[in-house]
């Protein structure tokens, strides 16, 4: 399988130079934001610690956590369905659309749905599927995947926007003020709801001791797609456990100050028994997450809750779009996953990185990701995955900086090069350091050179 | 208190006036400073691109140059951060983790260990935003970060409040990373130097005369970016400020 190219996917979302400022000034108010609301709460600090210490106790009993689940949300009137893989997932969506006769399906916002490839396995068989959270159905309608966790279309401007809508649902291309294309779009999902045999959401969380779960929206779409249609699908990922409803209120207070800055999300709806004459299906997926579990060194990336936090804050995300990373997480934390799901494809990806470490700071759960990043990094070259260029070149310097004197021989060659050669030999096309760098000058003497000297 | 100075490969080959000013500042707070000559680099930039096998030899001669030393200083946060945090490609001998443990970059050996407060030789009357590497600053560990609410605090920014003259103007993101990277600056160049494009013009924006740093790495990315863009920001690392440098 082809590498994903992220520095070349990068230069073309650089180029497009509104989209890129605009890109990099959204994402960083959103950091700025959060950082306003960590600052109002003394105890944020013990807050990030204690939840991580939640995750990791729960993570370290998951099987024990997800038993109790499954017993108290049948205990609830709910039923449980467990997915080993993406294609087991989608089946058993599938077998319950045709077993309750649905052929139309509403669904909010879901990165597992998106992870399983749910929605083109679902198309193909005739269910027609509608994204109601205005960002995911932006994505629908363009055929794009999310560019952002949160905020999937953050990668468009309101003028891209218009583009689609007027595209896909008729309305006038001349318009890109933001409440004509909502109300637009609220309109003409709005029908739909009503005509579906089946709604979808995810889960932010799944609480053990009760046998419930809880999302987290802003929009009001969650809630319109779980409680109109008389089924209820629930797709959700065996990390989202946490052991007490106690526990709850740690998370539900990071959550949108990480990922939005606002102080909680507009609708938090717990979700524990079915109305009568309704049904909830919720269907736990693994997808990899057990052997992710098993690694030493990235398991931590399953505390994670999905606030986006580490991709506002990346200066490497705010300049390259969540679209380069060709993956369905992108950014600090798709960096650390994505190789979990094929390591070839995403190899690139842990390279895309400074390693700068402001990913780690700002995660709510504290996950260590730009370590993980560093080790992932380890792993590539041990497996055989780096580049073959990048690959001898390491080999050679190595070679050179651990040998004195041929160190020293490259040292000369390195400052000769840079003294006498004319500027059109140094900034060629195979120097990318040259494209819009200058190279610094080549000093009279090396510090070892001066030292021999002077000392 | 036996001191070895390492200068990083890069600092040695492009930029002699930085060790230079390492070395005379040391000298000049009246410490015996030894200098390997069979020095190359500490391994990170091989470590960092995941080639572990490839930086064990490197790392092996960075040990055995610097060994019986009671400190090692050097004018690069992100080399002294690779020593203590990341040289685990060799074996972790009791000698190794000494090594490790006593490397230290040079504002925070200054602040930390000989606890160097006044740099009366020293005045530099301009306009200056200081930038703290990344590794320097969430690695090291020698400043408070924008991530993190609560007291704020700064070792590279103490030492320079300390030198006549100096103003310090803050760039809109104060410890945004410049997009060096390493290796990352040449495989994610796009990437790489819209950051460091953005970088400089933050600085200069801010009125900057100059930047300060106390990494080597990001002065030569910035400098680069700046250059290229015409911006009339000059650059300098902070121990030919604290050694006495007028411009």
């Amino acid at each position: 399988m082809k590498r994903v190219d992220h520095a070349e996917a990068s230069s073309r979302f650089i180029a497009a130079r509104e989209h890129v400022e605009f890109h990099d000034k959204r994402l960083w108010d959103l950091r700025q934001k959060r950082d306003r609301e960590a600052e109002a709460i003394p105890e944020w600090e013990e807050l990030r610690t204690l939840a991580s210490s939640i995750k990791e106790h729960t993570l370290s009993h998951l099987g024990d956590y997800l038993e109790q689940f499954e017993r108290n949300a049948i205990a609830n009137g709910m039923q449980v369905h467990w997915a080993l893989d993406a294609a087991e997932h989608n089946q058993i969506v599938y077998q319950l659309l045709r077993s309750h006769g649905a052929t139309v399906l509403v669904k909010s916002k879901s990165m597992l749905t998106d992870e399983c490839e749910m929605r083109p396995f679902l198309e193909t068989r005739g269910i027609q599927i509608i994204e109601t959270d205005l960002g995911e159905r932006i994505q629908q309608l363009d055929d794009e995947p999310p560019s952002h966790i949160v905020v999937p279309a953050v990668h468009k401007l309101r003028g891209d926007v218009a583009q689609v809508f007027s595209r896909t649902i008729g309305t006038d291309a001349r318009k890109s003020d933001v409440p004509y294309l909502a109300e637009s779009q609220r309109q003409h999902t709005r029908p739909y709801y009503l005509k579906a045999g089946a709604g979808m959401t995810g889960a932010n969380f799944a609480v053990a001791e009760t046998g419930s779960f809880v999302v987290c929206t802003n929009e009001g779409n969650a809630d319109l797609s779980a409680n109109l249609p008389k089924l209820h699908i629930a797709s959700i990922g065996i990390e989202k456990l946490i052991p007490r409803l106690a526990d709850l209120g740690v998370f539900v207070r990071m959550l949108s100050r990480s990922a939005l800055g606002s102080p909680i999300t507009q609708i938090t709806s717990h979700f524990r028994a079915p109305r009568p004459g309704t049904e909830i299906h919720v269907v736990l997926v693994d997808n990899g997450r057990s052997e992710r579990l098993g690694m030493d060194g990235f398991w931590r990336s399953l505390k994670c809750i999905r606030c986006g936090a580490c991709m506002n804050t990346c200066p490497v995300y705010r300049r390259s779009g969540g679209l380069s990373y060709g993956a369905t997480y992108s950014g600090p934390i798709g960096v650390i996953i994505d190789p979990t799901f094929n390591l070839r494809k995403y190899s690139a990806l842990p390279f895309a990185s400074t390693l700068n470490g402001s990913c780690t700071a700002v995660c709510p759960v504290k996950i260590d990701i730009h370590d993980q990043i560093y080790r992932w990094r380890q792993v590539i070259a041990e497996r055989g995955q780096l580049p073959m260029v990048k690959q001898e070149a390491m080999r050679m310097a190595g070679k050179v900086l651990a040998s004195p004197k041929l160190y020293r021989l490259a040292v000369k060659a390195a400052q000769a090069g840079l003294d006498h050669l004319p500027r059109s030999m140094i900034y060629n096309p195979l120097n990318a350091w040259g494209r819009q760098r200058e190279v610094p000058k080549a000093p009279k003497q090396s510090f070892r050179e001066w030292y021999l000297k002077h000392r | 208190m036996k001191i070895g100075l390492f200068i990083p490969c890069y600092v040695d080959a492009f930029f002699p006036e930085i060790g230079v000013a390492t070395l005379e500042l040391l000298e000049r707070l009246g410490l015996a400073v030894h200098y390997p000559l069979d020095q190359t680099c500490c391994g990170q930039p091989l470590a960092n691109s995941g080639c572990h096998a490839d930086a064990a030899p490197v790392e092996r001669l960075f040990a055995r140059n610097f060994r019986k030393l009671d400190y090692v200083v050097t004018p690069s946060g992100s080399c002294a951060h690779h020593v203590r945090q990341h040289l685990t490609a060799i074996e972790q001998t009791p000698e190794v983790a000494k090594l490790r443990a006593s490397t230290f970059e040079l504002c925070e050996f200054l602040h930390d260990v000989l606890r160097v407060s006044e740099f009366p030789w020293a005045k530099f009357p301009h306009k200056v935003g200081l930038h703290i590497g990344c590794a320097t600053l969430r690695g090291l560990g020698e400043a408070s970060t924008s991530e993190i609410a609560g007291a704020r605090h700064s070792k590279p920014l103490a030492l320079l409040s300390a030198v006549k003259g100096v103003q310090v103007v803050k760039p809109a993101r104060v410890d945004e990373c410049c997009g060096f990277g390493g290796t990352f600056s040449v495989t994610e160049e796009p990437v790489s130097a819209r950051m460091g494009q953005d970088k400089v013009r933050d600085h200069h924006g801010a009125g900057a005369e100059y930047i300060v740093t106390p990494d080597p790495s990001c002065l030569m990315h910035q400098k680069g970016c700046a250059e290229r863009l015409a911006l009339p920001l000059k650059f300098i690392h902070i121990a030919q400020v604290l050694n006495g440098a007028r411009a």
